[in-house]
């Protein structure tokens, strides 16, 4: 079996002070994977983060989710989106977000995700799909769906996983 | 050093690349594949991460995949586990009762699902190589086909604590061959 080193740090982004948004660009298509590490805090509670490519603001998206408080489990799904609702962040605490976008690069398939994220309140599971064939080149991480902003300490990681 | 996917809460800084290893990968071509298949596993790391992006030639929009390790499809020989939510409801479930002679860890798309649609999982598999352990295996799988679709917590055990994971093998639940496009990356961790 062949075997090679690969888990490489493509950016980092720390937030200097309250933004709504921040943007991975000119992605290089030489991995197979990318994982999105955020630990964010938010400046009102009870809301999420969303991923959006390559600067699409149509309805090309969707994701089901399931979430978990303490007391009680819930699952919702959203089409004709305009991103997707792949984490969970407060005001109170650090929240921390991973987002595995999976085959990124190639331009066969749509690209499926894989979320997983926690604020102090609850955690949350989802897998979202974005209908296109395009490979992906940039990653916008949204303070959304609900208009607030990240917090300034607030930080963005973007890794490559490369397939032998 | 912390990979992201197995303790999220741990990240700190960046990684040290040589610690995070791609073993192999099996793409499935134009004709299909019924099973994926890896062998010769080396013993030298700690854990072992599955990445996969999936679809079946099943005539349904979903399918899933069961795993097995070292040939042993015993009846006793796995438990497996899930908590899930479906787009309407969560809930919670042991796949074939338990004990049971594979592990459940994948939700993918199939091929009432439209062209172009997978879905994917990255599973974690500790301390595979331990000869004192039974190997507990997670996953964090799901599908969405714009309008159905779950997402999934999966787990599952391996009830032998004397032997080292040295091979996988990996079928579709419906019995039906991977589609074009399927891949299955096998990464070690040190």
């Amino acid at each position: 079996m062949a075997s090679a080193a690969t888990y490489t740090p493509i950016a980092t982004y720390t937030v200097p002070s309250a933004t709504a948004s921040y943007t991975f660009s000119s992605i290089p298509g030489t991995y197979t994977d990318l994982v999105l590490v955020a630990n964010v805090q938010g400046t009102t509670g009870g809301n999420g983060t969303t991923v959006q490519f390559n600067g699409d603001t149509s309805g090309n998206y969707s994701y089901t989710l399931v979430d978990g408080n303490g007391s009680s489990a819930t699952s919702a799904r959203a089409t004709g989106q305009t991103n997707i609702q792949s984490g969970l962040v407060d005001n109170v605490s650090w929240g921390t977000q991973i987002i595995q976008i999976m085959n990124y690069s190639n331009t066969t398939t749509y690209k499926t995700v894989l979320g997983r994220g926690n604020d102090t309140l609850q955690l949350r599971a989802t897998v979202g799909l974005w209908r296109a064939t395009a490979a992906i080149t940039s990653v916008t991480v949204l303070a959304a769906p609900n208009a607030y902003n990240f917090i300034a300490g607030s930080t963005f990681t973007l890794y490559g996983i490369l397939a032998a | 050093m912390i990979i992201p996917g197995i303790f999220a809460s741990g990240i700190s800084g960046h990684l040290s690349t040589n610690n995070f290893t791609s073993i192999q990968t099996v793409t499935v071509g134009s004709g299909g594949s019924s099973a994926i298949s890896f062998s010769s596993i080396p013993q030298t790391y700690t854990h072992l991460q599955l990445r996969v992006t999936g679809r079946t030639a099943t005539a349904s929009t979903s399918d899933s995949f069961l795993v097995t390790f070292n040939g042993d499809t015993g009846s006793s020989s796995y438990t497996n586990h899930q908590l899930y939510g479906n787009g309407s409801s969560a809930g919670a479930n042991a796949f074939g009762g338990n004990p049971t002679s594979s592990m459940n860890l994948g939700q993918i798309a199939a091929a009432s699902a439209t062209s172009g649609m997978f879905g994917v999982a990255v599973i974690d598999i500790l301390d595979y190589a331990s000869v004192n352990k039974n190997k507990t295996v997670r996953s964090l799988t799901g599908v969405d086909l714009n309008g159905s679709g779950e997402v999934d917590l999966r787990s599952g055990s391996w009830l032998n604590n004397t032997t080292g994971i040295t091979s996988i093998n990996i079928v579709s639940y419906s019995a039906s061959n991977f589609s074009q496009y399927t891949n299955f990356s096998l990464y070690g961790v040190k």
